[in-house]
């Protein structure tokens, strides 16, 4: 187990190198980083000082290991187009994002799982039928789509919730939370269900294709002979190895719900960093992007690591063979 | 020079790497009529094909609207992109009703410039499924490439291709495809880019989905390139190119028709995504996403089917082909087949 650990660790860092390979390429060779920091007036002396201070005259390795160290440290210049550090304006815009993709997350799980159960164990009845043809509908209707749908039903025509915004936040200090105001709250919901709404159809899909597999086996069945009730058998036996695929996917799923966050944040104008990406890319901040995307990789290597780590936990077989895994 | 695993002098049993998703049962049949054709048409796909309704009126539905879309030139009513037939003051017309101003009758309604909708659906829906389809093809000529070479070279080349697709793999498309466009719009002069931008749209949207490409092929080559018509080529010397082409390549192709349809669809909502988020198609070339990105700042004054119609056209579409590839999907799955 620890040698699997061991080289978990090693392809993670390997991912990261590569993305701050790209993201340093991107920083250095797109357009001019003094052109892009000094104005149209600054003198060749002040550029050349620019120049110097940035370290562009080093060896482009030796530039490119400055570039690995600063971001270690969260470090990533200023923004282009707002002339503030990057640093600064994504800590300032994460938690909003992140509070937005956690609530939609659990969302998406709990009723994710409960539907995809519910429709395992009904197989034919019409309601297991009528999730199923939405979940196809979920499953082929743009995020976008689904945002505008909402906004002119609940924002325009029932005016009930608020079509854009975070409402009133809190200020925590080093977090800003919407979750304590009634206007935070509300501003939540139906940014929450855009983006969750993909996942939602994933996880119950997933859960119940799962539970119809396990269903079938042997275990199963000589735990009804054994004249166990239907509860203890489903929700016993049944789930408890149904959820096994169900972690990983859904581990993975929160770096996509993190992406995704990029299209609900630009329809409901949510001021997380997925709108602030989207910005820099229509107006070429460098930085930003560079540092955007080092984050998400960030985020992407940890949830994959822990979510190998928790199979261990959750897998008992795995931890009995230990070099058994294939991978 | 054999040209077919069925032609070559194989063992007496049916060829073991022909069509590998589960034609056991018809590889005689498939034997007497070697067509790849005949065999890619084969009756008991075709059967499930006409015995689900579903799937037909998706065919159909994608079939219209594809139609549709590449005829619009001939079948719009109006240009929507020649400013001289447009007229202000047909501007927001609703659905089948009569302009106020100018009594003119328009299906879908007109935008604020006075732009019949249903034309400029049509003209939207042919970016969009060019750009999908262009996509599409992009990305599975790099993939298929890719993974028959990593999986009949093997050794580092496969190591190299792989673990590039592993870090891939690790981003959702949408962020590799906004990533590409973004480096685009560094590079390339502020002329070129209006011009340049649907090319890029597919080469970001390729690139952003050849991963599944390749490691499905990788894997379906690994499988056959030990099997004996393959070693039977390679013993009479055909050289190593052609074997993939023309022996591997099509015993390889079943799963890729799978994702290329799903990914079809997936392409179709990734262009709309890109274009809805200011990134995609420029705005004289409006595809369905840049209708909704437009359309969207008219709903807050009631002014609903600018954007409802161009976003129906687009589910209508995704969905149709969604079930198209789920379709395929089970029918080429020998598992679900009992």
């Amino acid at each position: 187990m620890f040698a699997f650990i061991l080289r978990r660790l090693l392809q993670s860092v390997l991912v990261m190198l590569t993305v701050a390979l790209v993201s340093f390429g991107l920083f250095r060779y797109i357009g001019d980083p003094v052109n892009n920091m000094v104005g149209q007036e600054a003198s060749m002396a002040e550029r050349e000082a620019l120049r110097e201070s940035l370290g562009l005259n080093e060896p482009v390795p030796l530039q490119f290991l400055r570039f690995v160290g600063n971001a270690a440290q969260g470090e990533f210049g200023m923004s282009y187009r707002m002339a503030r550090p990057v640093a600064d304006v994504i800590v300032e815009r994460l938690p909003a994002t992140l509070e937005l993709a956690l609530i939609s997350g659990v969302g998406a799980l709990a009723l994710g799982i409960a539907l995809g159960v519910y429709t395992a164990l009904r197989r034919e009845g019409w309601l297991s039928h009528a999730i199923m043809g939405l979940s196809l509908v979920g499953v082929s209707l743009p995020t976008f789509l689904i945002g505008i749908l909402l906004i002119y039903v609940f924002a325009v025509e029932l005016k009930m919730l608020p079509a854009f915004g975070r409402g009133e936040v809190v200020d925590l200090g080093w977090w800003t939370t919407g979750l304590l105001t009634t206007s935070g709250l509300k501003s939540l919901i139906m940014p929450a269900i855009t983006l969750g709404l993909y996942q939602l159809t994933l996880i119950m899909r997933l859960v119940r294709a799962e539970m119809l597999e396990v269903l079938r086996t042997d275990y199963i069945k000589f735990a009804r002979a054994r004249g166990l009730t239907d509860r203890a058998v489903h929700f016993g036996h049944a789930l408890k190895n149904t959820l096994l695929p169900v972690i990983t996917i859904t581990g993975l799923q929160i770096g996509s719900i993190i992406a995704f966050a990029i299209i609900t944040e630009t329809v409901f104008q949510w001021p997380g960093v997925g709108l602030l990406f989207i910005t820099a890319v229509q107006f070429v901040d460098i930085p930003v992007m560079a540092a955007y995307l080092v984050l998400i990789a960030l985020i992407f290597v940890v949830i994959n690591l822990i979510v190998d780590l928790l199979y261990f936990v959750v897998d008992p077989r795995l931890r009995v063979q230990r070099t058994g895994r294939a991978h | 020079m054999s040209s077919a695993p069925q032609s070559s002098p194989s063992p007496p049993s049916p060829p073991p790497g022909a069509r590998r998703p589960a034609r056991a049962g018809t590889a005689a049949h498939a034997e007497t009529r070697p067509s790849r054709w005949a065999r890619l048409v084969d009756s008991d796909l075709f059967y499930s094909f006409i015995h689900s309704p579903v799937t037909v009126l998706s065919a159909l539905v994608t079939l219209v609207l594809v139609i549709a879309a590449l005829l619009a030139p001939a079948i719009a009513p109006h240009n929507p992109f020649d400013p001289a037939t447009l007229n202000l003051m047909d501007g927001f017309t609703r659905p089948l009703q009569a302009n106020e101003f100018t009594g003119n009758v328009y299906w879908l309604g007109t935008d604020a410039q006075g732009r019949d909708l249903f034309s400029a659906i049509l003209y939207g829906a042919r970016v969009s499924i060019l750009v999908g389809f262009a996509a599409v093809a992009f990305a599975a000529l790099l993939g298929i490439t890719l993974g028959l070479i990593a999986g009949y070279r093997g050794g580092w080349v496969d190591s190299l291709i792989m673990r590039i697709a592993d870090v891939q793999l690790s981003f959702p498309a949408i962020l590799v495809a906004l990533l590409i466009f973004g480096v685009f719009k560094g590079v390339a002069p502020p002329a070129l880019q209006d011009r340049m931008a649907v090319y890029v749209l597919v080469v970001a949207i390729g690139l952003s989905d050849w991963v599944q490409y390749a490691r499905t092929v990788r894997s379906s080559t690994l499988a056959e390139k030990n099997k004996e018509y393959v070693q039977a080529a390679r013993v009479i010397g055909v050289p190593a190119p052609l074997i993939l082409l023309r022996h591997i390549l099509p015993n390889v192709m079943g799963p890729v028709l799978v994702i290329a349809t799903i990914g079809l669809a997936l392409a179709i909502i990734l262009e709309s995504t890109l274009s809805f988020l200011g990134v995609g198609v420029p705005p004289t070339q409006p595809s369905l996403g840049t209708l909704i990105r437009v359309g969207q700042d008219f709903l807050f004054s009631g002014e609903w089917w600018i954007v409802f119609f161009p976003g129906l056209t687009l589910l209508l579409l995704a969905l149709a082909v969604n079930l198209l590839g789920d379709w395929l999907r089970d029918a080429l799955n020998p598992r679900l087949r009992r």
